[in-house]
C-alpha cells in the first residue's frame, strides 16, 4: 500500500521504538505470556503496523463493497441500505406449537423464519419408526407429511416471509412440501423466498444427519439446483455450512478452507451435470459460525468472501459478479455457551453477534442463554433477538461499511486466514476433492485434532472459560427450562394414521413407484417428489423408496 | 471353569469373558487353552491385511454377511494399534460392521496390539482358539494396517486376503517384498476409483515375476462399500480352501504353524529359566565385567551358565 | 499384570454431534484405556451387543438430542436382561439437572454435563469400575 521510502521510514521508527521504549518496559515488567494466541491457536503479534500490510494491494485485494473481490461486503451500501435479516432458528415439538412460536417471532420484529426439524425428520424417518423413539419433536419440529407442513405455516403468508429450513439429506422432500403449501395458499413457486441447507458434505464431516451415499446425494443436490433455477428462481438452493465444522472443533481457517472446498465440490458436480455456472452459482449461499475471538472472526468473514470470489472467477470462470459473491448467514457459536452461569452467555452472544455484523453478514441467528441446558424458552429467545436489535439500532456500527477495513491487524489476519484456507483447499484437491477427502477421513481427523487440543487447553487452564475453569460459583439448578412433552411422539403417530386413512392410497402407491423409477434412471427427481408429496405420501415413505434405490451412507471415522 | 462350559454351549458373554481372561493373564490363558484344546482345529481362518485406508473393515463386513447368509457362524477379531505412549487404544473397526452386531451367528471382538509388533496382538492366537472352540465355522482376522510388518498373520491364518486400493500413492512398490508373498488372494478394493486398472495390472505383473509359487494367487476387483464383486471373492476363497485341502497344503501349513508355536512356547519358558539364572545374585553383571576385562570370553561364560542351568 | 480398562464409547439415537464423544475417546486412550468406538446412530440393542462381545468394563454414552430419558435407561435394562449388570454405565450431554435423579435411579452411575473435564471422567471410571 505504501512506497518504499515511506515503508523504510516506518521501519526505522519501529526499530527505534523497540530499542528505546519497548525493550525498557519489557526489562522492567515482562508480558504476562510468552506467546499470545487466538481462539484458533494462531499467533497474535504484539503490534501490527503498515509493514504487515505492505504486500496487500488495496484495489486488487480489498477494493469496494459490492464489487469484486467483495472483501468489504456484497452490497454497495451494506447496512446503510438495509439491516441484515434477523433470523431466529426455532422449532420444537409439533407443527402447531412451532407455528405459534413463529407468529410470536414475527410479531416481535423477526424478519425471517428459520425452521428447525427434529432428528427423525432430518434422517427421513416418520415419527412412528422404531428409530424415532424418544427423538420426536426434541430438537425441532416433527414433519411427517404435507399435513404437518400446512399446520406449520398456517396464517403465515409465504409470499411475505423468507423461510430458511435446516434440512439436508431429505431437503428435496421438505422443499417440495413448502412449494405445495405455497400452492394451497395461492402463492406460486416463483414468488417463494428462502433457503434450504441442502449441504450433505458437512453432514458427513460434522453434523451426522446423512442418509444416502455421496453419489446419489450429490445428484439430489444438483437436481434441486436445476429445478429451482427454472421453477423457484428466488430460492437459495444450498447453504454451504462452516457452522457445524466449527462447532465440531475446527479453527477459523479450517472453517473457511473446508467449507469452500465443499462449495467447490458442489459447483463441480453441477457443472458435470451439465449446468452453466452462472445459472446456479448466484443462488449458492453460505453459513458461518461466529466464535469468541472478535477480530479473528471479522477477518475470517472477509477472507471467505475474497477467496470465494477468486475461486469462482479464476477456477470456474464465472462471468456474472453475482456468481462470485459470497453471501452468508451467521449463527453465534453454540459450542461457546456454558451450562454454568448461563446469563454470561448473553454477553458472549452479543460479542459474537457484533463480529458477524462487523464481518458483513446477510442474516444472523443469535443463540439463547439457556441452550447449553435445553431448548430455549420464549424469554431467552427474546433477549437473543433484542441483542441484534441493540447492535442494529444503538451501537452505530452500521453507519459505515466494513469499519475494520484498513486496520493493520484485521487486514493482516484476513490475508493470513485466506492463505491458510487456500492451503487446505489445495491439500483437498490433491486428495481428489472434498468427497474423497471425507471418505478418507482427512477432514474429520483435522477437525478432531483441533477439538482435542482446544479441550486440553481448557483443562490445563491455558484457556480460560469464565464460570467453567475460573470464577466459578456454587449454583442452584436453573428453573423454568423448556421441556418437550414425551406425548408428542404419540400425537404424531396418531396424525400419521389419520393422514394415511384419509388420503388416496392407490395414488400414493403409483406416485411412489414413479419416483422409484425416476431414481433408478437419470431424470430430475424433483417433480416426482412433488407429485408424491401432494398426495400426502409421508416423508418416511418417500425416503424409504430412495433408500431402496440409493442405499445408505457409511460413516468414515479416523480417530 | 464355568465360563468354558457356557462358551462351548454358545454363550457369547462367556466367550467374551474367556477372551478377556486370556488377554490379561498368561496363566489363565494356559488353563483355558488346555481345557478347550480338543474343541479346536475346526474353523477356517481368514486373514485380512493391507495398508491403512484400504477398506479392510468394510470388506470384512461384506464378506461376513455373505458367509452368514449361507448359514455359517463367523467370528471376527479386529486388531488396531495400541498407543506406545499411553498403552491405550481406540478400536474403531466395529463402526463398519453395524449390521453384524446383532446377528446371532456373528461375534466381533476388537483388540489392541498392546505393544506387540507384527500386525496382531500377542493374544490374538488365544482369542482365535477360543472362538474356534466356540464353534465358529470361519474366523476372520483383520490385522493392523501398517503395510510393512503384518507378516505374523501367516502363522495363524489358512487363507490370507491382501487388500489394495488405487490411489494411495505408489503402494505396490512401497509394500516390502515378502509382504506381497503372503497373500493367497489379492483384492483390489474401491475398484470404481480412478487408477484401479493400473493397480490391478501392477499386482498382476508383480505376481508374474514371482516364479516360485505353487499356486498363482488370483486378483479380484471389488467395491466393498457397494457390495460389488464380493460373490466372486467368496468363490475365490472357497476355491482356495479346496486347493488347500486337496493339495495337502492345509495340513502342511497347520503342521508348520503348530511346530512354530510349540517351539515358541518352549522358548518362552526357557527364556524364563535363563533370566532367573542370570538374574540370580547379579551373576550376569559380574560375568559381563569379566568378559569386558578380558578375563573370560563369551563362550566360556555361556557354557558356565548352561552348566548351571542343566544342574 | 494389571488389567487394561475397556470402555465402549457410544452415540445412541439419531444425534450426530460427536465432538464430545471423540474428545472423550481420545482422552480415555491417552489415559491408557482401550476404547471401542462404535460410531453414530446406535440402537440400545447394538450398544448392548457390542458391550457384551467386547467385554467392556464401562459403557459411556453421549447424547445431545434430548432423548436420554428413553435411550439411557433402555441400555441399562438390556444389559440386566443379559446378566451384564456388572458393567458401569455413564452418560453425558445436554441433560437438564431435573432429569439426573431419574436417570441415576434407572441405573446410570453418573451423568456428566457440559463443562466436565475429561480428567474428572477418567477418575470416576477408575474409582467405580467393578472388579470381577
Amino acid at each position: 500500500m505504501l512506497n518504499n521510502e515511506e515503508l523504510s521510514k516506518i521501519k526505522t521508527a519501529r526499530e527505534n521504538w523497540e530499542e528505546k521504549v519497548l525493550n525498557k518496559t519489557l526489562e522492567k515488567s515482562p508480558e504476562s505470556k510468552e506467546e499470545f494466541r487466538s481462539v484458533s491457536g494462531a499467533t497474535v503479534e504484539r503490534l501490527y503496523t503498515p509493514e504487515d500490510v505492505a504486500d496487500i494491494d488495496y484495489v486488487e485485494e480489498i477494493g469496494y463493497p459490492g464489487q469484486y473481490p467483495f472483501t468489504r461486503g456484497c452490497q454497495p451500501t451494506m447496512y446503510r441500505g438495509k439491516n441484515w435479516t434477523m433470523r431466529m432458528y426455532a422449532g420444537f415439538a409439533t407443527a402447531e406449537e412451532s407455528n405459534e412460536r413463529y407468529k410470536y417471532l414475527v410479531s416481535q420484529g423477526s424478519t425471517g423464519l428459520s425452521v428447525a426439524f427434529d432428528l427423525p425428520t432430518q434422517i427421513g424417518y416418520d415419527s412412528d419408526h422404531s428409530l424415532a423413539q424418544g427423538e420426536v419433536g426434541k430438537v425441532g419440529v416433527a414433519i411427517d407429511s404435507l399435513k404437518d407442513m400446512e399446520i406449520l405455516f398456517n396464517g403465515i403468508p409465504l409470499d411475505k416471509v423468507s423461510t430458511s429450513m435446516t434440512i439436508n439429506a431429505p431437503a428435496a422432500v421438505l422443499l417440495a412440501m413448502y412449494i405445495a403449501v405455497g400452492e394451497k395458499q395461492g402463492v406460486s413457486a416463483d414468488k417463494l423466498r428462502g433457503t434450504i441447507q441442502n449441504d450433505i458434505l458437512k453432514e458427513y464431516i460434522a453434523r451426522g444427519t446423512y442418509i444416502f451415499p455421496t453419489e446419489p446425494s450429490m445428484r439430489l443436490i444438483t437436481n434441486i439446483f436445476e429445478y429451482c433455477s427454472k421453477e423457484v428462481p428466488k430460492w437459495n438452493t444450498i447453504s454451504i455450512s462452516g457452522y457445524h465444522i466449527r462447532e465440531a472443533g475446527s479453527t477459523a481457517a479450517q472453517e473457511v478452507g473446508f467449507t469452500l472446498a465443499d462449495g467447490i465440490a458442489y459447483v463441480e458436480a453441477a457443472i458435470k451435470a451439465g449446468l452453466d455456472v452462472d445459472t446456479f452459482a448466484p443462488r449458492l449461499s453460505f453459513f458461518f459460525n461466529s466464535h469468541n475471538d472478535l477480530f479473528e472472526e471479522v477477518a475470517k468473514f472477509r477472507a471467505a468472501r475474497r477467496l470465494w470470489a477468486k475461486i469462482m472467477k479464476e477456477r470456474f470462470h464465472a462471468k456474472s459478479e453475482k456468481s462470485m459473491m459470497l453471501k452468508f448467514h451467521t449463527q453465534t457459536a453454540g459450542c461457546t455457551l456454558t451450562a454454568q452461569q448461563p446469563d454470561n452467555n448473553i454477553i458472549r452472544v452479543a460479542m459474537q453477534a457484533l463480529a458477524a455484523v462487523l464481518g458483513g453478514t446477510q442474516s444472523l441467528h443469535t443463540n439463547s442463554r439457556d441452550e447449553a441446558l435445553a431448548l430455549p424458552t420464549t424469554d431467552s429467545v427474546t433477549i437473543a433477538l433484542r441483542t441484534q436489535q441493540i447492535i442494529a439500532s444503538e451501537t452505530g456500527v452500521t453507519n459505515t461499511i466494513d469499519p475494520l477495513a484498513g486496520s493493520y491487524f484485521v487486514e493482516a489476519k484476513t490475508k493470513e486466514i485466506e492463505d491458510k484456507a487456500m492451503e487446505y483447499i489445495s491439500k483437498i484437491d490433491d486428495l481428489g476433492g472434498a468427497a474423497r477427502a471425507i471418505d478418507l477421513g482427512y477432514i474429520q481427523k483435522e477437525i478432531s485434532d483441533s477439538a482435542y487440543k482446544y479441550q486440553m487447553e481448557i483443562e490445563s487452564l491455558d484457556r480460560i472459560v469464565v464460570g467453567v475453569n475460573k470464577y466459578q460459583v456454587k449454583e442452584e439448578s436453573p428453573k423454568g427450562l423448556l421441556k418437550v412433552d414425551p406425548i408428542v411422539g404419540e400425537m404424531q403417530t396418531k396424525k400419521i394414521q389419520d393422514v394415511k386413512a384419509a388420503r388416496n392410497n392407490d395414488a400414493v402407491k403409483s406416485r411412489l413407484e414413479a419416483l422409484r423409477t425416476a431414481c433408478q434412471g437419470t431424470e430430475n427427481v424433483m417433480p416426482f417428489i412433488l407429485d408424491a408429496v401432494k398426495e400426502y405420501a409421508t416423508l418416511g415413505e418417500i425416503c424409504q423408496v430412495m433408500r431402496d434405490v440409493f442405499g445408505e451412507y457409511e460413516q468414515a471415522v479416523l480417530l | 471353569m464355568e465360563w468354558i462350559k457356557k462358551m462351548l454351549d454358545g454363550d457369547k458373554r462367556a466367550c467374551a469373558k474367556l477372551i478377556t481372561a486370556a488377554e490379561n493373564n498368561p496363566e489363565e490363558a494356559e488353563k483355558i487353552i488346555r481345557e478347550i484344546h480338543t474343541h479346536t482345529g475346526n474353523a477356517h481362518v481368514i486373514g485380512i491385511t493391507g495398508p491403512p485406508g484400504a477398506g479392510k473393515s468394510t470388506l470384512t463386513d461384506k464378506v461376513v454377511k455373505h458367509l452368514v447368509d449361507e448359514g455359517k457362524r463367523v467370528g471376527i477379531i479386529a486388531v488396531d494399534p495400541t498407543s506406545p505412549y499411553s498403552g491405550g487404544s481406540i478400536l474403531g473397526d466395529r463402526i463398519r460392521m453395524q449390521d453384524l452386531a446383532l446377528n446371532p451367528n456373528v461375534f466381533i471382538r476388537s483388540m489392541g496390539t498392546r505393544g506387540y509388533l507384527g500386525g496382531l496382538s500377542k493374544y490374538t492366537k488365544n482369542a482365535l482358539k477360543i472362538l474356534d472352540a466356540a464353534g465358529y465355522d470361519y474366523i476372520i482376522i483383520e490385522t493392523v494396517g501398517v503395510g510393512q510388518s503384518e507378516v505374523d498373520i501367516v502363522k495363524i491364518a489358512d487363507t490370507i486376503l491382501m487388500v489394495m486400493v488405487p490411489g494411495l500413492g505408489d503402494d505396490i512398490q512401497s509394500i516390502k517384498a515378502g509382504i506381497m508373498e503372503i497373500g493367497d488372494i489379492f483384492v483390489i478394493n474401491k475398484s470404481d476409483l480412478f487408477g484401479a486398472d493400473r493397480t490391478a495390472t501392477e499386482v498382476n505383473m508383480m505376481l508374474d515375476l514371482t516364479m516360485n509359487m505353487e499356486r498363482r494367487p488370483p486378483v479380484v476387483k471389488v467395491v466393498a462399500s457397494k457390495n460389488e464383486g464380493i460373490e466372486n471373492l467368496i468363490q475365490e476363497i472357497k476355491s482356495h480352501i479346496e486347493y488347500l485341502k486337496e493339495s495337502g497344503e492345509l495340513d502342511k501349513r497347520r503342521k508348520n504353524n503348530m511346530k512354530l508355536e510349540v517351539v515358541e512356547l518352549i522358548e518362552t519358558e526357557l527364556r524364563k529359566i535363563v533370566i532367573s539364572h542370570t538374574d540370580k545374585e547379579n551373576k550376569l553383571d559380574s560375568r559381563v565385567m569379566e568378559i569386558l576385562n578380558k578375563e573370560k570370553n563369551i563362550y566360556e561364560v555361556r557354557d558356565e551358565f548352561l552348566k548351571s542351568i542343566k544342574n | 499384570m494389571s488389567k487394561i480398562i475397556r470402555v465402549l464409547v457410544a452415540k445412541p439415537g439419531l444425534d450426530g454431534h460427536d465432538r464430545g464423544a471423540k474428545v472423550i475417546a481420545r482422552a480415555l486412550r491417552d489415559a491408557g484405556m482401550e476404547v471401542i468406538y462404535t460410531g453414530l446412530r446406535q440402537t440400545p440393542e447394538q450398544i448392548v451387543a457390542a458391550a457384551i462381545q467386547e467385554d467392556v468394563d464401562v459403557v459411556g454414552m453421549s447424547l445431545l438430542s434430548g432423548a436420554h430419558n428413553y435411550l439411557f435407561p433402555r441400555v441399562v435394562e438390556l444389559l440386566k436382561e443379559q446378566g451384564a449388570d456388572d458393567i458401569l454405565v455413564i452418560g453425558g450431554g445436554v441433560i437438564p439437572d431435573d432429569d439426573i435423579p431419574g436417570l441415576k435411579e434407572a441405573g446410570i452411575a453418573e451423568i456428566f454435563t457440559p463443562g466436565t473435564t475429561t480428567t474428572e471422567m477418567i477418575e470416576f471410571i477408575k474409582n467405580n469400575i467393578k472388579d470381577n
